[in-house]
């Protein structure tokens, strides 16, 4: 089974990508800012990470720019999931080497999207009308 | 909602779209008309029954039209656009060198997805495709469909839907919560209101046609007539892309699938067969059907 960190200081938002990433088939390990998801990576790096950007202690950006620099730390898939949907955040988080961006208000649909853009899942059979 | 006015709905869509609803759509026209009828200060199905009953040409277009809409997103299925990408183009780059155009028919080109995730397929592709002329023509039944795909706008919802975040980027320009598609890449498109019922024949050839998840819809004896019209307004190694839940099996011999691609269809060659088959198999088919 992945194992995906998600990383959020809302604990209703983890709770609610928890349900979402667990029905995706994801085990989910969770952490509540960037230092503590660090801490997590370095005892077991995850396949997936889905990232926060605003967060204290360390914001998600930042938590991204360490976890690249981490030995494996290319390794993990990182979706971003925040409410910072300008084009510039957006840009500075693919240069920063995520690998894709959710804009926030997100649902079931939009996570399991994302995950099938950078092959964390397989493509699902389209249902018949 | 009552099995009269289910009737009603079934055959008033029968005859106006071709629409062909089994007798067990009944959640399928509750998700999509309910809206419509808030939509159009009314309780419930019963009274938009009622007033299409009493004459409302208005609100009878507006049904067919909500029924006919499909839900769409950005390189839906994703696989159709990989067999563009890796087999089609590849193919049509050799094929046509000479000419250097091709011509692309998104048959039900709803709100544009389809369309726009072709014209950035193609921009992709860079200097391969420098110097030719690419036509993409984009038909739908729905005129509210077709005046969404030209202006290009979506929502943050509908951009993150298929795309991925680099086309998004790319090719979007952002206002606000919602996202133009670039200048560019709207010039690439061509929209036209059409009725696949209706003759198409006036659009001229393609080389490429995308009819995908609007064949469901249709009985089978529409189903082979569109088939063999699909096949005349097609070069002869020309492609045919299906939904994946669509085929030519088992319906028409004009055209053959694609081997190790699903969803990919060729024309046969078999032409004169064709309008022979698009006479004589309905009752066959209408037969099978029940």
């Amino acid at each position: 089974m992945k194992t995906c960190l998600v990383v959020e200081d809302s604990s209703i938002v983890r709770k609610m990508a928890r349900r979402i990433l667990e029905n995706l088939g994801f085990e989910v390990v969770e952490a509540e800012d960037g230092v503590d998801a660090l801490v997590v990576c370095k005892r077991a790096m995850p396949e997936a990470i889905l990232l926060d950007w605003n967060m204290p202690v360390m914001d998600g950006y930042h938590f991204l720019c360490h976890l690249r620099r981490m030995p494996g730390g290319d390794e993990p898939k990182v979706v971003f999931c925040t409410t910072e949907n300008g084009i510039d955040h957006i840009t500075r988080a693919i240069d920063g080497g995520a690998n894709e961006y959710i804009m926030k208000p997100f649902d079931k649909e939009i996570v399991a999207a994302k995950f099938q853009e950078v092959g964390l899942i397989e493509l699902t059979e389209p249902n018949l009308v | 909602m009552t099995p009269p006015d289910y009737e009603y709905l079934r055959k008033i869509l029968k005859d106006h779209s071709g629409l062909d609803l089994s007798a067990d759509k009944q959640y399928l026209i509750e998700s999509r008309l309910l809206p419509l009828s808030r939509k159009c200060g009314v309780p419930g199905i019963a009274e938009l029954v009622q007033k299409m009953k009493g004459g409302s040409s208005s609100i009878t277009a507006q049904v067919v039209e909500a029924m006919t809409t499909n839900e769409t997103f950005f390189f839906r299925d994703k696989v159709p656009f990989e067999h563009f990408r890796d087999a089609i183009m590849p193919e049509m780059l050799k094929a046509r060198a000479n000419r250097k155009s091709i011509r692309i028919w998104c048959a039900a080109g709803s709100t544009g997805q389809e369309p726009y995730s072709l014209a950035m397929s193609l921009k992709e592709m860079g200097a391969a495709l420098a110097g030719w002329r690419v036509e993409i023509i984009a038909t739908d039944l729905s005129t509210e469909v077709l005046e969404k795909s030209k202006s290009g706008v979506y929502s943050q919802f509908e951009v993150q839907r298929g795309l991925p975040i680099q086309l998004l980027v790319k090719y979007f320009k952002q206002n606000g919560e919602l996202w133009q598609i670039g200048p560019e890449l709207r010039a690439m498109v061509q929209h036209r209101q059409l009725n696949l019922l209706h003759d198409f024949s006036q659009l001229g050839a393609f080389d490429v046609i995308f009819c995908r998840n609007v064949l469901i819809y249709f009985d089978q004896e529409t189903k082979i007539n569109i088939f063999g019209r699909l096949a005349k307004a097609m070069e002869g190694d020309g492609f045919l892309v299906l939904g994946a839940a669509e085929t030519v099996v088992g319906l028409t011999d004009v055209f053959k699938p694609f081997p190790d691609k699903r969803g990919l269809y060729r024309p046969s060659g078999v032409r004169t067969g064709s309008a022979q088959a698009a006479t004589s198999m309905p009752k066959i088919a209408a037969m099978a059907g029940r």
